[in-house]
């Protein structure tokens, strides 16, 4: 019986290797390979979750529709987990074993920068989904970006606490790329801002227990309001702690919050704090008028539907990310690197989820505060503050 | 001052009283088989897991709560019958190896069958904190620390009282004695693999409200858990609770006061400075070995 | 002829021939990719394996010098401008005393707490690197220059390939010398009983800090090749995934084997590569082969061929 079980163990080693190696090497019609790595798991698994489920359906849409010159549209998927260390690999593996014509990918800043200098070598042009203003600035020739800068945000939660008031604040943040970017733009904005930063405080990755740091800012004499600087799971942590300590001034965070996930898992604690988001998060309270509100309707309308969650911005930097590539695809009429990229860089004008987009060489961004609203959470939603 | 050294107090033990769980889970899977189960920390997170998703089914808290903890104890039971038995007499390391496949293996399930996001269980009485002493402590942490005091003198009456618990002592002290006293040893190392799952999935059901679960928050909490037990000396259930509050306090106060960057490391670095002074953990006292 | 036919020699030569053919065989550089990162796995194994194979010691901390030898190539020069090789010998040198250091009390613990002892050690090296951001980057990672010898540098994967390849065939032939000398015949000794072995004259101790070390060093020096062919390093190279990762690799490949150490390298390191295609059930696939292989080949995948192989025999 043993030796059986052992043979039929290795016979199975056996298939699964050359299972593997099958799959990995299954030659595709012609297709228009779009790469991705995103932290599907993980951490900053509520940034990557909706990404790769956006970016699934809407490839199946434009398929279903017809394709792109001509050509069906493909998606590989890969999950870094949230770490730079994984993405790495799967960036090499997608550029040079699966050939991919673009990529679409990095969730989180840490992996996107670790990536970069593979893509700036290999010619490919590369769509980020990550934070931090270091992606873009200074500009890279073939990296680009959907979500709005940490610079962005620390601006607009400056500007709010401007208007009520505020002038003593204390910070916590975490270990991530983001957040240390946004750290150190709070640190830099604040003198200009009328802002001193009192207490500045740290967590490390995967922590789950804030209150030592937090009863730290709160104790900071005189502090009137709290940034944390962050994203993922840690957001909720960070509220709930907050309640639990007593914590009373006003709790801002980033749009690394920006989903329902940070609401629901904060258990009620979420209540009160505000932050900046793409207007993707509050479409139903934009006024008919507004040239993103039909856009934003169609993608909640059908995510929501296709997968029975809600929405978050992260779903719609992939979804933008895919229109733009699209676009440019079509425009350059081909599906060469170069023309593709240049034809990015071209995006003039365009009105997606998260915002209204315009780049240029200089500004491989191409949102500004126009598209970024302050929201705050009541009853458990989002609610669009003037 | 001394409102936020209580503070920290307060974090610490409750923090300390899961360590203190999960710790005494590797101890009496220790006591029984010698085997360092690595998979400790996957009952934790099947725990919690398995009560999020039983409640999202529409089960009244309770229940899913009972259910959960009766499936982390299958499972414990399946990876005993499974993957231990089959391995008997292989080299420690390769047991180390077939218990950390195994938590892989339940890790990779839990993501399938469930998914792979944060999710927070609702508090068992609500998130008003209570002020001690200018410190704030959460109902939660209160079930936190009651639990853990019932357990244990639940697990004292079990192990000096019924007959299960003298024979899994009995097996521990000498298995070849045990087996010709009559015991039957392979049960004993069923039961053990049991209790020890349903240890880890209390803790995992009772930190979840706290700081919430998915389907990775086992590899910390085992690797702590595991400290706690080698610092209270290894296959000592009552060194395992001290290890866990000692380690969990230490944590907290070194979060505090000295620098929030090092808290994990804390952990760690107690066990190797303990270990450097009592080769056999703080409880241990000094071991024979057979030539 | 029988002398090469004793399996040393003979292994060698067909590690040798592997190693010059196998190129041919891949079909792009991110084949290339794979299979130097198996080298360099290969030579912290051969290292790891002489500690826990041979010498019967665990260690769930090695990716710790792996690490270190990496970020002292990445910060000597990265922020220093040091030359690469100056690096990689001072990273060896540091780990080497390092190692000495950390030995002789961890050496005393036994069994599990000898296991905790190595863990612990690993994981708070992975927490410094994580948290003395300013000097190696934290926890996103720092990006490392290329190797460059007085101004030469590996063009491309191929040079790579040879580089590693040739190292992996050095620390092999060193490795098959020492388990074959008087050194290695203490060493098994030793795993055998220490009792036994310091009755017979062996400084137990001795040999064990030596073989501590030996292997810390081996790990250090593939740190500092990985760090500069992969141009980026983050602290989860010390990690204890990457620790666990190691000693499966020794004990899959099979233990008291140096071709056991270089097989379950290239086993492990191309599994997940293999497994990503499975998407959604990778984590699954990969506990369950880890737990099928070693509950059913429990010394490893080489000693267990070997024996079926030797079965054979009339």
């Amino acid at each position: 019986m043993k030796s059986f079980l052992k043979r039929a163990g290795l016979t199975a080693l056996g298939a699964v290797t050359a299972l593997g190696l099958g799959i990995g090497n299954s030659t595709a019609q012609e297709t228009i390979k779009i790469g991705s790595f995103l932290a599907v798991t993980g951490g900053a698994s509520f940034l990557g979750d909706p990404e790769k489920k956006t970016l699934e359906m809407y490839v199946d849409k434009i398929n279903a529709e017809g394709g792109v010159l001509g050509k069906k549209l493909e998606l590989i998927v890969y999950d870094s987990g949230g770490s730079p260390k994984k993405a790495v690999p799967f960036a090499k593996r997608l550029i040079n074993d699966d050939k991919v014509d673009i990529l679409l990918a990095g969730s989180t800043t840490g992996a996107t920068m670790a990536v970069i200098p593979i893509v700036q070598k290999a010619g490919i042009p590369f769509i980020s989904f990550g934070g931090a203003s270091v992606i873009i600035n200074p500009v890279k020739k073939w990296v680009f970006k959907m979500p709005h800068t940490d610079t962005l945000a620390v601006q607009k939660i400056f500007a709010d606490m401007k208007k009520r008031g505020i002038s003593k604040i204390g910070l916590l943040s975490g270990s991530g790329g983001f957040d240390k970017s946004c750290r150190k733009n709070v640190q830099k904005l604040a003198p200009g801002s009328g802002m001193s930063l009192l207490a500045d405080e740290t967590h490390g990755k995967g922590d789950t227990d804030m209150t030592a740091q937090i009863t730290k800012i709160k104790n900071a004499a005189g502090v009137q309001a709290m940034i944390y600087c962050g994203f993922g799971a840690s957001t909720s942590i960070v509220a709930k702690n907050a309640k639990q300590l007593g914590v009373k001034i006003p709790h801002y965070q980033t749009h690394g919050s920006a989903s329902k996930s940070f609401i629901k898992n904060a258990d009620g604690a979420a209540e009160g704090v505000r932050l900046p988001a793409a207007a993707l998060v509050v479409v139903d309270a934009l006024p008919a008028d507004h040239p993103q509100k039909k856009v934003a309707t169609d993608y909640k309308k059908m995510f929501e539907t296709k997968t029975g969650t809600a929405i978050s911005s992260f779903g719609g930097h992939a979804y933008d990310g895919l229109m733009i590539a699209v676009e440019a695809m079509k425009r350059a009429g081909t599906t060469n690197k170069a023309a593709v990229r240049d034809e990015i860089e071209k995006t003039k004008n365009y009105i997606g989820v998260d915002g209204i987009y315009n780049m240029s060489p200089k500004d491989h961004l191409g949102l500004d505060q126009a598209s970024f609203v302050m929201v705050e959470v009541s009853g458990g939603d989002w609610k669009l503050l003037k | 001052m001394f409102a936020e050294f209580l503070q920290f107090l307060f974090s610490g033990i409750t923090v300390g009283a899961i360590y203190a769980l999960v710790g005494l889970g590797f101890a009496i899977i220790y006591n029984a088989s010698h085997v360092i189960n690595f998979a400790q920390g996957e009952f934790v997170m099947l725990g919690g897991m398995a009560t999020v998703f039983l409640i999202n089914l529409g089960m009244p808290m309770p229940l899913a709560i009972f259910l959960a903890i009766m499936i982390t104890v299958l499972v414990g039971f399946a990876l005993e019958k499974f993957a231990v038995e089959p391995a008997r007499g292989a080299p420690i390391v390769t047991l180390i190896i077939i218990t950390i496949g195994a938590s892989i293996f339940l890790r990779g399930a839990a993501q399938v069958i469930w998914d792979r996001n944060f999710h927070s269980l609702p508090a068992f009485s609500g998130n008003d904190p209570i002020l001690i002493g200018g410190a704030s402590i959460l109902p939660q942490s209160l079930w936190i620390l009651g639990s853990t005091v019932v357990i244990v003198i639940a697990l004292q009456l079990f192990f000096n009282r019924t007959m299960t618990g003298k024979a899994i002592i009995a097996t521990s002290h000498n298995p070849l004695a045990a087996k010709l006293m009559g015991i039957n040893t392979s049960f004993v190392l069923l039961a053990s693999f049991g209790l020890s799952a349903l240890l880890g999935s209390s803790a995992g059901i009772l930190i979840a409200p706290i700081s919430l679960t998915y389907s990775g928050v086992g590899i910390m909490l085992g690797l702590k858990g595991f400290s706690a037990a080698v610092l209270g000396g290894l296959g000592k259930p009552m060194g395992a609770i001290a290890g866990g509050l000692i380690v969990g306090i230490s944590e907290t106060i070194t979060a505090g006061y000295i620098s929030s960057a090092y808290k994990d490391a804390v952990a760690f670095i107690i066990i190797l400075a303990v270990l450097f002074f009592m080769p056999n953990g703080l409880f241990g006292g000094r071991g024979a070995e057979r030539v | 002829m029988n002398r090469l036919l004793k399996p040393e020699t003979g292994g060698l030569l067909i590690l040798g021939i592997i190693i010059a053919v196998l190129p041919l065989f891949l079909p792009n550089s991110f084949y290339f990719d794979i299979v130097i990162l198996i080298g360099i796995n290969a030579i912290v194994c051969v290292g790891l394996n002489l500690l826990i194979g041979y010498t019967g010691q665990i260690s769930l901390g090695h990716a710790g010098f792996f690490a270190l030898g990496a970020y002292a190539s990445g910060i000597l020069v990265g922020n220093y401008d040091w030359a690469p090789i100056a690096a990689m010998v001072t990273g060896a040198v540091l780990v080497a005393v390092l190692a000495y250091v950390l030995a002789r009390p961890i050496m005393k613990l036994r069994g599990h707490y000898l296991a905790m002892g190595t863990l612990g050690m690993g994981i708070v090296i992975s927490i410094m690197l994580n948290q003395e951001g300013e000097i190696t980057g934290g926890p996103d990672g720092m990006p490392v220059a290329g190797f460059t010898v007085f101004g030469w540098e590996p063009a491309n994967e191929w040079v790579w390939y040879w580089m590693i390849g040739g190292l992996l065939i050095i620390a092999v032939w060193l490795a098959l010398n020492l388990v074959h000398s008087p050194v290695g015949r203490a060493l098994r000794a030793v795993h055998g009983s220490e009792v036994a072995a310091s009755v017979a004259g062996v400084d137990v101790q001795r040999y064990k800090v030596l073989v501590f070390v030996v292997s810390a060093v081996f790990a250090s020096i593939a740190g500092s090749l990985f760090a500069h062919y992969s141009a980026f390093l983050t602290p989860s190279e010390a990690g204890f995934f990457h620790s666990i990762e190691l000693v499966t690799m020794v004990v899959v490949g099979g233990m008291a084997s140096v071709f056991g150490a270089v097989v379950g390298a290239a086993l492990l390191t191309t599994l997940p590569q293999l497994l990503a295609v499975f998407d959604d059930y990778e984590m699954l696939v990969f506990g369950g082969i880890l737990m099928i292989t070693m509950i059913f080949m429990r010394r490893g995948l080489v000693p267990t061929l070997q024996s079926m192989w030797q079965r054979r025999k009339p």
